[in-house]
């Protein structure tokens, strides 16, 4: 059997222009009163995908995935599932079943009678239903619980009989709405990825709202960024990490430093930017801004390195500070390097070794440094 | 737990003398030997054999038992529609008059409720009998109904509905197998509610009834006007007793439905 990541490495339907979206967003506005959720979005989301809505709360994605399930009427503009606008369509005609947040479980209800009310409604044969409800509750781990009531059950507990019963009917798509908020962080782990390989067996197209990053980053195919009822960036996680389109993507998403600045010179895909704290950036880029512009230029604390002695690419990529604060988190450290003109910048290094010789301790007078490709131009 | 001091058993005492006294008298005097009312001549039941002879009683019995059986009915019906308009379609106009008008009833002076009611019956020529006492009924135990089920709904998870229908339940269907069942015990209770009000009300029934539909209290009060007989104390003890049961049903449904529904919000919320 191939293991999960050299199927995902290989999931691009994105990139080839001869693949059908499933679900398409165009130009959905939704407005409450006068307040904008979502502003005239599009947005592709294609089969079998694992696609994650990811934002600060207010900014339109639980929104966007109501009106997937038709609980929300979009004001204007339309979706489209499977080559077919949803328009007019009751959530309860919908080939989209939703795991909601709360879990929503029927309080009066057993779990396996939970599990089954999606199926009675369509008409399932007796026999069927028990069997698919067995099914069920074998692949969440809850065959010994078919009796219980939902308050006899843990929190863990509760969320898989609300996936179970959003999947019983094998809907097209499956919409999540932070669907591991109310777990603990081991739990919560654990579940991200019992998640993303029953989204493989399943062979469904997954769509997940959170506002935790990592889980995002963790199970998405793809992330869109969302803002202010926008869209803000739509990529696969390492692109979004890796290179942010914008000031408010790189800093929503990680740790980052920005450098702001002025290109000096644009050669051979290679970009410089003088810093107005003094320093001279060298940076790989793809983007060509032009000479004389304003730019950010935006660095990962781990990619930045911090040593006592001069690096060999100064007066390039390096700067002189001391150090101002270490943030010892055990697999790694954060230093906090006060530059000469007061900035403070973080840097985070791997303790791949149980002990340094010679450990960087407090007001140590350091460089830090940095390579070509280390960070991205962000053009404003 | 706070000590029993001499002064709080002392205000509790009086307290309940004062509430129940009158009651218990007419308790004891209803198992009196003696035909004088307020001479204790030994325990007996024969008043309540005698009771079940007495056929204007039983009569005016059999009649408050079906108007209140209907009208509790009817009014729970109507209470839980009002509820739910009121709590649900938050936007429709003229919510707030709606729902300040749904409660107005609980404190109108029950004489202008029944004199309203009698002037609106003689005007649409309506013949006042067993059906306008039912309707008189209906309208004014609707609101007490309306109050029960209100309450129950706004701490009503709504989004319960919402996977309902996410999983293919009609609105109907939603509301048949979902929505009723969670808040059923708050409408029973709304219902026995109304069954009890409609049992016991005098006023209003004076008001409404007519000729062939005299009710239990207003039968009591009209012979009691000619004096009290031992009978009438033994009518009076089978409605306490009646009564006092509903209520109490009503009040212990109230609380476990509120201890489960504190637990099935734990249960939605994880935690």
């Amino acid at each position: 059997m191939k293991s999960l990541g050299s199927i995902r490495r290989s999931f691009a339907p994105w990139s080839d222009p001869a693949s059908k979206p499933f679900i398409s967003f165009r130009n959905v506005t939704k407005k409450f009163g006068d307040f904008v959720a979502v502003d005239n979005l599009s947005l592709d989301i294609f089969p079998r995908e694992f696609f994650a809505l990811l934002g600060a709360s207010g900014c339109g994605k639980s929104t966007l995935l109501r009106m997937l399930a038709g609980f929300e009427q979009p004001t204007s503009g339309e979706i489209i599932l499977d080559g077919q606008s949803l328009a007019g369509t009751p959530p309860y005609k919908r080939p989209v079943n939703m795991m909601f947040q709360s879990y929503a479980l029927f309080p009066h209800m057993t779990v396996e009678n939970n599990v089954a009310f999606g199926l009675k409604q369509d008409g399932m044969p007796k026999a069927e239903i028990a069997e698919r409800v067995d099914q069920m509750l074998k692949l969440v781990k809850l065959e010994k619980f078919a009796k219980r009531k939902p308050h006899q059950l843990s929190g863990g507990q509760r969320q898989r009989v609300a996936l179970a019963r959003s999947i019983a009917k094998r809907p097209k798509v499956l919409l999540l709405d932070e669907p591991l908020g109310a777990l603990d962080k081991k739990l919560r782990e654990e579940t991200q990825f019992e998640l993303m390989d029953l989204q493989q067996e399943l062979g469904l197209t997954f769509v997940v709202v959170t506002h935790d990053q990592e889980e995002a980053m963790t199970m998405a195919d793809r992330i869109a960024v969302m803002a202010h009822g926008k869209v803000i960036q739509v990529a696969t996680p390492p692109e979004i990490y890796e290179a942010p389109n914008s000031r408010f993507v790189a800093d929503f998403i990680g740790d980052v430093n920005i450098f702001d600045g002025t290109v000096s010179s644009v050669d051979g895909g290679f970009v410089r930017i003088e810093t107005e704290s003094g320093l001279s950036i060298k940076v790989a880029s793809p983007e060509t801004p032009a000479v004389g512009a304003k730019a950010g230029f935006a660095v990962r604390p781990e990619k930045i390195r911090v040593g006592s002695s001069q690096p060999a690419c100064a007066p390039l990529n390096a700067a002189q500070g001391v150090i101002w604060d270490i943030g010892y988190l055990g697999d790694m450290t954060v230093f906090h390097v006060k530059l000469r003109d007061g900035r403070v910048v973080k840097a985070s290094s791997l303790n791949a070794v149980r002990s340094v010789e010679d450990p960087i301790g407090y007001d140590q007078e350091v460089w830090i440094w940095f390579d070509e490709n280390a960070g991205v131009v962000l053009r404003d | 737990m706070q000590r029993w001091s001499r002064f709080n058993i002392l205000s509790l005492v009086f307290g309940f003398a004062f509430l129940y006294l009158p009651i218990v008298l007419l308790v004891i005097f209803s198992f009196n030997e003696s035909k004088l009312v307020t001479v204790w001549a030994g325990f007996s039941t024969k008043w309540y054999v005698q009771l079940f002879h007495n056929q204007g009683l039983m009569d005016a019995a059999w009649v408050t038992i079906r108007v209140a059986l209907i009208s509790a009915t009817c009014a729970t019906v109507l209470g839980t529609l009002a509820a739910l308009a009121i709590t649900r379609y938050t936007r429709f106009r003229g919510r707030m008059l709606f729902s300040g008008m749904i409660y107005a009833p609980l404190v109108m002076p029950e004489v202008i409720t029944g004199l309203s009611m009698l002037l609106l019956f003689v005007a649409i020529g309506f013949d006042r009998g067993f059906w306008t006492l039912t309707l008189a009924h209906i309208t004014f135990t609707m609101c007490f109904v309306a109050v029960v089920v209100q309450s129950r709904l706004m701490s009503f998870d709504r989004s319960i509905e919402e996977a309902a229908m996410d999983l293919g339940a009609t609105p109907v269907t939603t509301f048949m197998k979902i929505t009723l069942p969670v808040i059923a015990p708050a409408v029973f209770s709304g219902w026995v509610l109304a069954l009890t009000l409609s049992l016991d009300d005098l006023v209003i029934s004076s008001f409404t009834s007519g000729p062939g539909a005299t009710t239990l209290p207003m039968k009591i009060y009209s012979q009691v006007r000619l004096g009290v007989t031992p009978e009438i104390n033994a009518v009076c003890t089978i409605l306490i007793g009646i009564v006092a049961v509903g209520v109490l049903i009503a009040s212990i449904i109230s609380r476990r439905t509120e201890a489960q529904r504190i637990k099935d919000e734990q249960a939605a919320f994880g935690h």
